[in-house]
């Protein structure tokens, strides 16, 4: 027994003896950016996959041990995180990883947020106060958000920090090239307008240049009811709207009876990596992205 | 005039931001944010010193025209007001909500499991209509170094309301190497649903082994110490130091310290649909006139307890997707060996040494959202005790107690649960059946998904 438990603890000790930053992504978007900045410096690990709500986590035993060894946590912030990830840092006893330290990031709190509600009330569903946290699906905002994980990685990792600085400089700039092409395809798709499951995507929509009309959930966080559904069904029967998206841990029933009863194509996005085949990385995810769209748009 | 000035020179400002912004190579946001403030102040300026003038301008052409209307005023939005002040620092406050519906058979008033005579907070669930806890939630940091933790629920004692402290603590955060301290009133981290609020049971009422064993819950004064391993695997080892006031201890012994634990815990995932957590746990409790039974004419104990739990979740939910459809498997052994004398209501003593055991085992099924299904089964076991025990509460009806339960719930959302259970329960004299309505509503600060 006692040959176990030391070897367990040593398996835990030096599983990442090559890494020198131990990065905790709340969300597979920033384990990816960890990854293209810190290259093998950095061993990351996401929390949450693309086919889990990541508002919906519970605080699991793996989660806190991952947590009790991370030098960096970042995440989406703005409340998506509020009922795990306070857990996780209570009972994680790691002081490198707590609120107001340098390896805590909230990325959403960089960025310019849209959504900020002006009247926090809940019967208006699970809203944000701080704005909708889902800040990654516009690629600008990655861009930003590149920057302050680096900053931190160098001040966390000063050996290493020319090493984070090149990471940085060579995403940024094979970014910036994609960003170019990608504004290019997106022309056509300006003024679509978007029914979507969750309001996941006001980021991305509005960097598409598209207008959300509705949401399948009358109210963000409560499952669409079939009275609702049959509702938006005869609003949009007639046109108004050209898409109906989802990303994957969201039912597809709901869209699919949808799209059905209104005649409007539904279209399942990946709403982070791994979210659809092709999406393995930030750079596939918007390929994919602008992808699914144009190829119905045609 | 002013409005479309300050409208176009806060369009520049963004413009200006942004293309800031865009290019962020080898830029410090720091030094990039102190810019754009610079920028700010700039405009700022520049804003108020047209805006003066204008006023100025106007203020002369209201003076040449004698007119008695006065100069429109352009207030300002109190961009940061709302935070400043001693307001902005206010905890995180939730309340929780709780009440019953409730059905008996046989008499609810006079509830008792034969020979297992219970203590604290242990029974049933008030019988027709009644308001369960009203549980306040109070928390925040403290500094960069503590941080605390309050829960005060109101509750009706004799039908008077009182504010009951049922925890505060404070819990060290800057601690190196995985550890950590907490000191104050708390839970304790015994078992698995030991440390649970009443509003995350899954069932209206805790098992016949916490009832009986542990008055329910224990709670205690004290100081309680956790490390975690930097391993892979999950573990977690810890143990309190406690004052012993309350059951399974009492009267407070040696000097107010009066008991202690320890807990060792590992867990893990399997894949992503499945995580689990095991706990293996240990309580030692001395007690000086510990009362038990009816209240007014209760059983004293004085002696030592040792308590030993083993507890057993695992979870399971397709691709981690937890919020679609999940299961959980739970379940715990609770051992009590109890040595010392019991003094009964007739003044009798007599000396006391019996083990005692508890098993629940339950399932809860989460088929698709907002819908759950629950079962559950309770025993207890005794020793039997010698003939000097007959017609005493600690005589058993000759059979092991038993009980069976089912419930489902609704969840509107987060926040909100109503919950219908059903139980039969073998372990009273004659076998009673129970049923009703539970709800248990939060609003407030958002609470943890506690695994």
């Amino acid at each position: 027994m006692k040959k176990l438990i030391l070897c367990l603890l040593l398996t835990g000790a030096t599983g990442h003896v090559h890494a020198d930053l131990n990065i905790f992504a709340c969300e597979p978007e920033w384990a990816a950016l960890a990854d293209e900045i810190g290259g093998d410096k950095v061993d990351t690990y996401s929390a949450t996959t693309a086919l889990q709500d990541p508002h919906y986590i519970q605080a699991r035993p793996s989660l806190i041990s991952r947590v009790r060894r991370a030098d960096i946590v970042i995440c989406s912030g703005a409340q998506l995180e509020i009922g795990w990830l306070p857990l996780l840092l209570t009972k994680a006893n790691n002081p490198k990883v707590q609120a107001g330290s340098t390896g805590h990031i909230f990325a959403s709190d960089y960025v310019d947020k849209l959504q900020i509600p002006t009247n926090l009330d809940r019967s208006q569903g699970d809203v944000h106060p701080e704005g909708n946290p889902h800040v990654h699906t516009n690629p600008h905002n990655i861009t930003i958000i590149a920057s302050v994980l680096a900053q931190r990685m160098m001040q966390l990792d000063k050996q290493n920090s020319n090493l984070y600085q090149q990471g940085l400089d060579h995403f940024i700039q094979r970014w910036n090239d994609a960003i170019i092409k990608w504004e290019d395809r997106i022309k056509p798709l300006k003024g679509k307008k978007v029914i979507s499951h969750h309001n996941s995507w006001p980021y991305l929509l509005r960097w598409l240049g598209m207008e959300e009309v509705a949401n399948l959930e009358s109210t963000p966080g409560i499952p669409p009811s079939v009275s609702y559904l049959s509702n938006l069904a005869s609003q949009f029967s007639s046109g108004g709207a050209d898409y109906i998206i989802r990303t994957p841990f969201q039912n597809a029933k709901s869209s699919q009876w949808l799209s059905e009863r209104s005649g409007i194509p539904m279209l399942l996005l990946p709403l982070t990596i791994g979210g659809t085949e092709k999406a393995n990385n930030l750079f596939s995810m918007f390929d994919d992205i602008i992808d699914r769209f144009v190829e119905i748009t045609k | 005039m002013r409005i479309l000035l300050t409208y176009i020179l806060s369009v520049l400002l963004q413009l200006t931001s942004i293309t800031l912004v865009a290019q962020p190579v080898d830029i410090n946001i720091e030094q990039l944010r102190s810019e754009i403030e610079q920028l700010k102040q700039d405009y700022d300026a520049k804003i108020k010193n047209l805006e003066n003038r204008l006023a100025a301008a106007e203020q002369q052409v209201v003076n040449v025209s004698q007119s008695s209307q006065a100069v429109p005023v352009i207030s300002e939005a109190p961009r940061s007001a709302q935070r400043s002040g001693n307001t902005g620092f206010n905890p995180a406050i939730g309340v929780i909500f709780e009440g019953f519906a409730w059905n008996f058979d046989n008499d609810a008033q006079g509830y008792e499991i034969p020979g297992f005579p219970l203590a604290g907070e242990a029974g049933p669930v008030s019988e027709g209509l009644s308001l369960g806890e009203t549980e306040i939630d109070i928390s925040a940091n403290v500094d960069d170094k503590f941080t605390a933790w309050l829960t005060a629920p109101i509750v009706l004692e004799d039908g008077e309301p009182i504010i009951e402290i049922e925890e505060a603590w404070i819990e060290t955060t800057a601690l190196p190497g995985g550890t950590s301290l907490r000191f104050g009133r708390f839970f304790s981290e015994i078992g698995y649903l030991n440390s649970k609020h009443a509003h995350s049971w899954d069932f209206a009422d805790q098992p016949l082994s916490y009832q009986v064993l542990l008055g329910n819950q224990y709670i205690d004064d004290g100081l309680q110490f956790r490390w975690l391993p930097p391993t892979d695997l999950y573990m977690e080892l810890g143990g309190e130091l406690l004052r012993g006031d309350r059951f399974p201890a009492g009267g407070a012994s040696n000097t107010g310290v009066g008991g202690y634990s320890l807990f060792a815990k590992a867990g893990g995932d399997i894949g992503d649909s499945h995580s689990w957590l095991a706990g293996l746990s240990y309580l030692n409790t001395d007690s000086t006139d510990r009362p038990s039974g009816e209240e007014d004419d209760p059983l004293i104990f004085n002696g030592k307890t040792d308590l030993l739990i083993a507890s057993l979740v695992w979870k399971w939910s397709p691709y981690g997707n937890w919020q679609q459809r999940n299961l959980i498997l739970q379940t715990e052994y609770l051992y009590r060996s109890e040595e010392g004398n019991y003094t009964l209501p007739d003044e009798r003593d007599l000396a006391y040494n019996t083990e005692q055991g508890g098993l629940y085992v339950q399932a809860v099924y989460q088929p698709f959202p907002r819908w759950r299904f629950g079962v559950r089964y309770d025993r207890l076991v005794t020793d039997a005790l010698g003939p000097l025990f007959n017609d005493t509460p600690f005589a058993t009806n000759g059979k092991d107690p038993e009980r069976y339960s089912v419930m489902i719930d609704w969840s509107n959302s987060e926040f909100s649960r109503i919950r219908f259970q059903l139980t039969q329960d073998e372990s009273v004299v004659g076998p009673d059946t129970q049923f009703g309505l539970q709800y248990i509503h939060s609003i407030g600060a958002h609470g943890g998904h506690s695994f």
